[in-house]
């Protein structure tokens, strides 16, 4: 049952794809018209900025740690390394 | 509490772990397997009551073994349930080895929670340590062997931190009992006791025994580890360090540090491993807060995180167990083979990246809540930033890189992988429904918090807190689809902090071998020039004299009586019979002389 739950969405991939953008629009418009008198900083006023937020902290992520994993440390060894490093 | 008599859980699990090898294998065993957990279980939920228990007196101390208040009742509770779920999960393992290290794994834990005064807390602090270690022993792989006693060797350091501290702290405060300490102007010994604590949280720089250790686990047995020992560590912390202003920065350098390192990983069992880091962070950041709130976030994410961490390793143990591998390179595309694995996968996944209706939601919450209400921003955004990292690794990474994804899997991998077998398909249906109960039903948590009061006045399900929420995660989801070539598994080990210790043994082996030795074998050749030659010659020099001088002389004496003594042979030897003879001649000459006359 559930491989063809998944296959079905994965047979109407196109559609699931753009669903999901609508959803991602639908997101920030409702952040225009929630109440948010809970929020602590000014910048949390901003409609979408926590899409913004989530977003850029993913990018970020990303970013960051692959080219702190590749960067080539004193010239000489990278964090990433092969997988007998500590075998020889 | 049956009338007076209090039983300690802990207790509960030892003598059910000495028990083990003399249950008949079979049927009685499962069932020996599932009840004597669920016996702690029992004795913690049901039975036992607020108070101080088990008292007694050893040499000049006072000991406590049961000190159960709102904090050690909460921990407890998780504790003895994630033994259940984690016994059931493991019950297959013929190998009764394995249980016992499991169960008084579980029982150092409890000690640890229960006790009241240091001595008792150092005792069981030991215990979980020398347990677990055989949870990595026991894969037999080559590297485990070296891999458990890296691990001991930390907690035996850390170990020795917590005992320094302790006996600086008895010698300042005259006092052993497990209480506050002086957290706002905290001595050598607070720093001393918190060290050896958060090395067991697993705080960077400290924190390399984790990854190391528990992606090397036992499948059965990385479920107890990545329950136990930081959640245990997090209850020291929440009962001694609350409000220690350090712990803040600290926790959030480690949520994000385990995000980074997840990001590089490739091993779906050492992501999951430095996702505890990133998770823990943010206890150890409630900690560090030490208000009530924070507090309450603290504990309620630290019985969380067990369920949902504990059905992550469920789910991708079950994929070890059953295909042999973890590496996103070898696999992938098992969503046809593994249905069920995936979805339990999934929920552990939503749970941890605190999805609505799932438990990470109304506990993580409550530990960003708590920094924002401090107006410690900065904190409260980086932890936030940390939980994109979080659904981008556990909810995405994780299943996508197994379950969907381009299929590594060699043709064997492919043939073996299909559901694993019930018993540990009950082990996650149990955390599954628990990870989706708490979230729907947030009382439950909520009232065993220690401060109920606060927690009630938490509404996690607030319209602004879901808009942000949802918000966060799905553009976190954008930018993983976006960003999917970038993330594609590398088969690459990340260097981390074990590497000063893994390449300090080894110089110290250098050390040992290239300055000491050389340096011993110069003073030996040294010793060769200056002191054996010159005693050489003169030694030399006594023997040609002892030789020719001492010798000549005795020997010259000696040659003089041979000399002497064959010349005496020469006179007499071997000729007496001719002597006696002419003897005779002439006196008989001089009888026949005298007879003539």
């Amino acid at each position: 049952m559930i491989v063809k739950l998944i296959d079905f969405f994965r047979d109407r991939l196109k559609t699931v794809i753009r669903a999901g953008y609508c959803l991602l629009a639908l997101l920030v418009v409702l952040d225009a018209f929630v109440d948010k008198h809970h929020a602590h900083t000014w910048i949390e006023h901003y409609p979408g900025f926590w899409a913004a937020f989530g977003f850029g902290a993913c990018v970020v992520i990303i970013l960051v740690s692959k080219w702190y994993g590749h960067v080539k440390w004193f010239g000489r060894f990278s964090i990433m390394t092969r997988e007998d490093y500590y075998d020889r | 509490m049956i009338g007076n008599v209090w039983i300690h859980p802990g207790l509960i699990m030892i003598l059910g772990a000495m028990g083990l090898p003399f249950v008949k294998r079979g049927p009685v065993r499962s069932l020996y397997l599932v009840l004597v957990p669920l016996l702690a279980f029992f004795d913690v939920s049901v039975l036992m009551e607020h108070g101080t228990f088990g008292q007694t007196t050893f040499m000049d101390w006072q000991l406590t073994f049961g000190r159960v208040d709102r904090l050690s009742m909460v921990f407890g509770y998780i504790m003895t349930l994630m033994a259940v779920i984690g016994t059931i999960y493991g019950m297959h393992e013929e190998e009764n080895g394995q249980h016992i290290a499991a169960w008084l794994y579980v029982a150092g834990s409890l000690g640890t929670i229960f006790a009241g005064d240091y001595i008792v807390v150092f005792l069981f602090w030991e215990l979980m340590a020398f347990a677990s270690v055989f949870l990595v022993w026991f894969r037999r792989r080559a590297g485990s062997l070296a891999c458990g006693y890296r691990y001991l060797l930390v907690h035996t350091f850390g170990g020795l931190l917590l005992l320094a501290g302790i006996i600086l702290h008895y010698k300042e405060t005259g006092s052993l009992a497990f209480v506050m300490l002086n957290v706002h102007d905290p001595s050598a010994a607070d720093y001393l006791i918190m060290l050896g604590f958060i090395l067991n949280a697993a705080v960077p720089p400290l924190h390399a025994w984790l990854p190391d250790a528990y992606a090397e686990a036992t499948v059965g047995g990385a479920v107890f580890m990545c329950a136990f020992t930081t959640k245990t560590a997090i209850y020291a912390l929440a009962r001694a360090c609350a409000g220690m202003e350090i712990l803040v920065p600290l926790g959030v350098i480690m949520a994000l540090y385990g995000v980074v390192y997840a990001v590089l990983e490739n091993d779906a069992r050492r992501l999951l491993a430095y996702h505890i880091i990133s998770q823990v962070g943010y206890m150890v950041a409630g900690c560090g807060l030490g208000t009530k709130m924070a507090i309450n976030g603290a504990v309620a994410h630290a019985f969380a995180h067990i369920l949902y961490k504990g059905l992550l390793f469920m789910g991708t143990g079950s994929v070890l167990y059953m295909t042999g591998k973890s590496k996103f390179t070898e696999l992938g595309g098992l969503y046809r083979k593994m249905p069920l694995a995936f979805v339990f996968t999934m929920i552990g996944g939503l749970s941890i990246s605190a999805f609505p209706l799932f438990s990470g939601f109304v506990s993580k919450s409550m530990v960003i809540a708590a920094g924002f209400e401090e107006h410690v921003y900065w904190a409260g955004f980086l932890l936030t930033m940390a939980s994109a990292g979080t659904f981008l690794h556990t909810g995405l990474k994780v299943p996508y890189y197994i379950w969907f994804g381009k299929n590594n899997c060699s043709e064997e991998t492919w043939e073996k992988a299909a559901d694993p077998p019930m018993n540990m398909r009950i082990g996650m249906g149990i955390a599954a429904f628990l990870c989706i109960f708490i979230g729907c039903y947030t009382p439950y948590l909520y009232r065993m918090l220690p401060y109920p009061e606060v927690a009630a006045e938490f509404h996690p399900y607030s319209a602004y807190h879901l808009s942000e929420t949802m918000q966060i995660l799905m553009f976190t989801a954008l930018g993983f689809f976006l960003l999917l070539d970038k993330l594609t598994p590398e088969p690459t080990i990340s260097i981390d902090m074990d590497w000063f210790y893994r390449f300090g043994g080894r110089g110290f082996f250098w050390l040992a071998r290239k300055p000491i030795q050389t340096a011993d074998n110069e003073i030996s050749e040294a010793y060769n020039y200056m002191g054996l030659r010159p005693l050489m010659i003169i030694s030399r020099f006594w023997s040609w004299f002892d030789w020719h001088g001492i010798d000549g002389v005795v020997d010259g004496i000696a040659r003089f009586f041979v000399r002497l003594g064959s010349l005496m042979r020469h006179v007499q030897a071997g000729r007496v019979q001719v002597g006696m003879f002419y003897a005779a001649g002439v006196v008989a000459l001089i009888l026949i002389a005298y007879v003539v006359q």
